[in-house]
C-alpha cells in the first residue's frame, strides 16, 4: 500500500510535467505553421524559452519520474515482496522532487534557456545544473533500493529464476546508473563549478562527449520500461501469452551491454574525434538494432497468440481481432506500430556518413517524436489507463474518450512526424524559430503547415487525455479495475540457460565494451583539454 | 517439450535475418565511406576560442584558391553571424570550409552539398563540398546558439564559369 502511494506521487509529478510539455509543444508547432508566436509573457519569454521547457519537461522530468514510479511498482509486484526500504524510497522521492524544484526555478524564470541538451559554453544558472544532478542522484538511490529488494528476494529464493518483469526492471536501472556516469561527470567536474564561478572556463567538445555518453543510453532508459509493459503485461491484456521468455531475457542483457558504448553516433559531425572511433560506434549501434529486432518479433508473436486465442485467422488478418476496445492495449499497439518507423529512421541516423544528410535537421525531432514521443509516451499513457484508475481506486472515467485520445495521437503524430522528416531532407534545421528565420526556403512552405496541424491534433489528444484522468479522479464512481496480471510464456523461464540470470559476466562485458569504445577518447580529452572557453548567456 | 522446440525454430528463423539486415547495412556503409569516399569530420586541431582573431587562418577570414577549381573558405562563427557571410566561387569548384567559433556551439549546414559539421569553440571544423550547378547555396547555423539563432546564415554564390 505504501508502495502504491509512492508510485502515485511519482506519476503525479510526471503527468504535471507532461502537461507543461504538451502545452509548450503546441506553441512550437503553430510557430512552424507560420502563425505568429503568442504574445510573450513572463511565463514564456521566447520561442527558445518555450522549447527549453518543452524538452526538459517531456524528456527529462516526465520520463524519469514516471519510470521511477512505474518500475518500483512492477518490481515489488513481480517479486511479491515490498520494497526493501520504504524510508529510502520516500527520501529518494523528496530528493528528486527537491532537485526538480531547484532546476525549475531558473528554467521557468528564463535563466536556463539552454534546451534539454544544455551544451556549454552557453551558461545557465547554477541551480539548473545542481537541481538536475540531484534528480540523477535520486535515480541511483532507486537502483540501490531495487537491488536491495532483489537481494532480499534472492536470499529467500536461491534456486528460482528471477521473475521476468523484475529482471527487466533491474536491468533498466542498472544500465541507466552506469550510463548516467557521463552526465554526472559533466555536471560535477565541469558545469557546476563553472556556473558557481569556481573555475573560469569550460570545453565544448569534452562536455558533449560526456553528455552523449549518457544521452544515447537515456533513450533506452525511456524505452525499456515500455518494453517491460510490452513483454510482461500486454500479451495478457491481448488475451495471449508471451512467446519466449528466454529471448526476452537475451534482448535485455544485450541492451545492458550495448546501450552505452554507442553515444558518439550523436557526434558524427563533431570535429575533434577521429573517424575510426565514429565508425566503431556506428558498428555497435547496428549491433543494438539486433535486440530491438528480437523484441519486435517476440512482442508481435505474443500479440498474435492473443488474437488467435480470440478467434483471429490468417497471416495478417488476426491483427484485427486484438481487443481494440481497450484503450490501454490500443495505445501500446499503436505505439509499437509507429516505433517500427522510428527504428528504421534510427538506423539511418546511425549510418555514419548518411548522417551528413540528416544531422541537426528537422528529421531528428521527427524521429524523436516517433520514439520517445510515441513509442514511450503513448505506451506510458496506455499504462496509466489502468495504473491511475487502480491507484485512485475507481474506474477510468471513459474508455471511449481514451480510445479517441489514443487514435488522435496516432494520426496526429503521423502527420507531424512525416512533415518534419520531409523538411529535414529538404535541409531545414531543427530547434529553430523557422517562421522568423532569415532564410525560409520556398520548398519548405508546403510541409510547414502540416507541422502545425499535426501538432494541434497532438495537443487536442493530450488535453483529452488529461481531461479523462482528471474526471477519473473527480467524477468516476465504481470499483477500481484490477492490475493486469503478468503474462505466462509459451516458452518459459525453465527454457532459459542459467547464465541469463547471472549478473557478473554481463556487467564485466558492459564495462569492457565501454572502455574500448570510450576509453582512449576520454583519456586523451581529459589529458589535453585546456578548459579555456568562458561562459555566455545568449538569450 | 514439442511446443518448446517449435518456439525455438521460429526464434531461429527470425534471428538469422535480424543479423543479416544490420550486417548488410554495415557493408553498404563501408562501401560508401571507403569506396565512394564520403567522409566525416575528424581531428583537425584546436584553437584558443578567446584568440580566434589572432590565430591563423582565422585572422583573415575569406576564400583562397588553393589550386584551379579548389578553394578553401575560412569562416568565423559567433553569435549570430558568420564572417564572411557571402562566398563566391565558379561552378565546378570544390570548396573546403574551415570553421571555428568564438563563443558558443554553432553548426554549419549546406543542404545539397553534403556539408554538415558542428562548429565548436576550441576546435577547427573542416568539411568539403562540391558545387557543380550555378546558383545560391545558403549555409545555416543548425545548432541552437541563442535568442537570434534563426538569423545566423550566409550564402555560397556559385557563378556560371566563363
Amino acid at each position: 500500500m505504501n508502495d502504491n502511494r509512492l508510485t502515485a506521487a511519482y506519476v503525479t509529478v510526471a503527468l504535471v510535467a507532461l502537461f507543461g510539455g504538451v502545452v509548450t509543444g503546441l506553441l512550437q508547432a503553430i510557430e512552424h505553421a507560420g502563425l505568429i508566436f503568442p504574445p510573450l509573457t513572463p511565463v514564456i519569454q521566447s520561442y527558445y524559452h518555450s522549447l527549453s521547457l518543452h524538452g526538459v519537461l517531456n524528456v527529462l522530468v516526465f520520463t524519469t519520474f514516471f519510470i521511477c514510479g512505474f518500475l518500483q511498482f512492477i518490481m515489488a509486484r513481480a517479486l511479491g515482496i515490498p520494497l526493501a526500504s520504504p524510508r529510502l524510497a520516500w527520501f529518494t522521492f523528496w530528493l528528486m522532487a527537491g532537485g526538480l524544484i531547484l532546476a525549475a526555478i531558473p528554467l521557468v524564470g528564463n535563466a536556463a534557456t539552454v534546451l534539454f541538451t544544455f551544451y556549454p559554453p552557453m551558461k545557465a544558472h547554477w541551480a539548473f545544473y545542481v537541481g538536475l544532478t540531484l534528480v540523477v542522484v535520486g535515480t541511483w538511490l532507486v537502483t540501490l533500493n531495487l537491488t536491495l529488494t532483489y537481494r532480499a528476494w534472492r536470499a529467500r529464493n536461491p534456486q528460482t529464476r528471477t521473475p521476468l518483469a523484475a529482471f527487466m526492471s533491474l536491468v533498466t536501472f542498472v544500465m541507466w546508473t552506469i550510463a548516467s556516469l557521463g552526465i554526472a561527470a559533466e555536471m560535477l567536474f565541469m558545469l557546476i563549478p563553472w556556473s558557481l564561478g569556481l573555475i573560469s572556463g569550460t570545453d565544448a567538445l569534452l562536455a558533449r562527449v560526456l553528455f552523449w555518453f549518457t544521452g544515447h543510453p537515456i533513450v533506452y532508459f525511456w524505452l525499456l520500461p515500455a518494453y517491460v509493459s510490452w513483454y510482461t503485461l500486454v500479451p495478457r491484456q491481448a488475451g495471449g501469452k508471451l512467446f519466449s521468455d528466454p529471448l526476452a531475457r537475451t534482448s535485455f542483457i544485450l541492451f545492458l551491454i550495448l546501450s552505452i558504448p554507442i553515444g558518439i553516433h550523436h557526434q558524427f559531425t563533431d570535429p575533434g574525434i577521429e573517424e575510426g572511433w565514429k565508425l566503431l560506434h556506428a558498428f555497435l549501434t547496428f549491433a543494438v538494432f539486433f535486440p530491438s529486432l528480437l523484441t519486435f518479433f517476440n512482442v508481435v508473436a505474443s500479440l498474435e497468440s492473443g488474437a488467435r486465442a480470440r478467434g483471429g485467422k490468417g497471416w495478417v488478418a488476426w491483427f484485427g481481432k486484438l481487443p481494440w476496445g481497450d484503450p490501454s492495449l490500443a495505445a501500446q499497439v499503436l505505439a509499437m506500430l509507429l516505433f517500427t518507423f522510428g527504428g528504421v529512421g534510427g538506423l539511418i541516423n546511425a549510418s555514419f556518413n548518411l548522417n551528413l544528410v540528416v544531422h541537426n535537421t528537422a528529421w531528428i525531432p521527427g524521429h524523436l517524436h516517433l520514439t520517445v514521443g510515441t513509442a514511450v509516451t503513448l505506451s506510458f499513457m496506455g499504462i496509466t489507463y489502468w495504473l491511475v484508475p487502480y491507484l485512485a481506486g475507481r474506474p477510468l472515467w471513459s474508455r471511449r474518450l481514451g480510445l479517441t485520445q489514443v487514435w488522435l495521437w496516432f494520426g496526429g503524430m503521423i502527420i507531424f512526424s512525416n512533415a518534419l522528416h520531409r523538411l529535414g531532407l529538404m535541409g531545414m534545421p531543427r530547434r529553430t524559430m523557422i517562421g522568423a528565420s532569415a532564410y525560409l526556403q520556398p520548398e519548405w512552405k508546403a510541409a510547414l503547415p502540416l507541422v502545425g496541424i499535426g501538432g494541434t491534433i497532438l495537443f487536442v489528444s493530450g488535453m483529452l487525455y488529461f481531461l479523462n484522468l482528471v474526471l477519473t479522479l473527480a467524477a468516476s464512481r465504481g470499483p477500481a479495475p484490477a492490475v493486469p496480471e503478468f503474462a505466462e510464456a509459451l516458452s518459459g523461464p525453465e527454457h532459459a540457460p542459467a547464465i541469463l540470470d547471472r549478473w557478473r559476466p554481463w556487467l564485466a562485458l558492459t564495462f569492457v565494451l565501454i572502455l574500448i569504445a570510450y576509453g582512449p577518447t576520454l583519456v586523451r580529452l581529459a589529458a589535453t583539454t585546456p578548459f579555456n572557453a568562458p561562459g555566455l548567456r545568449v538569450w | 517439450m514439442r511446443q518448446g522446440t517449435t518456439v525455438y525454430l521460429y526464434e531461429l528463423a527470425w534471428i538469422l535475418p535480424s543479423v543479416a539486415i544490420p550486417v548488410g547495412m554495415l557493408v553498404a556503409l563501408l562501401v560508401t565511406a571507403f569506396g565512394a569516399g564520403v567522409h566525416l569530420p575528424g581531428r583537425e586541431g584546436r584553437v584558443d576560442p578567446t584568440r580566434v582573431s589572432e590565430t591563423a587562418p582565422f585572422d583573415r577570414p575569406g576564400v583562397v584558391e588553393l589550386a584551379p577549381g579548389r578553394y578553401e573558405a575560412r569562416i568565423v562563427a559567433e553569435v549570430w553571424a558568420f564572417t564572411p557571410n557571402e562566398i563566391r566561387v565558379p561552378a565546378g569548384s570544390t570548396v573546403t570550409f574551415v570553421v571555428t567559433s568564438k563563443d558558443v556551439v554553432h553548426g554549419f549546414l549546406i543542404h545539397g552539398a553534403n556539408v554538415n559539421v558542428m562548429v565548436l569553440p576550441g576546435q577547427v571544423a573542416r568539411a568539403t563540398g562540391r558545387f557543380n550547378k550555378p546558383g545560391e547555396y545558403p549555409f545555416l547555423c543548425h545548432e541552437y546558439c541563442g535568442i537570434a539563432h534563426h538569423t545566423m546564415w550566409g550564402r555560397v554564390i556559385v557563378e556560371a564559369s566563363r
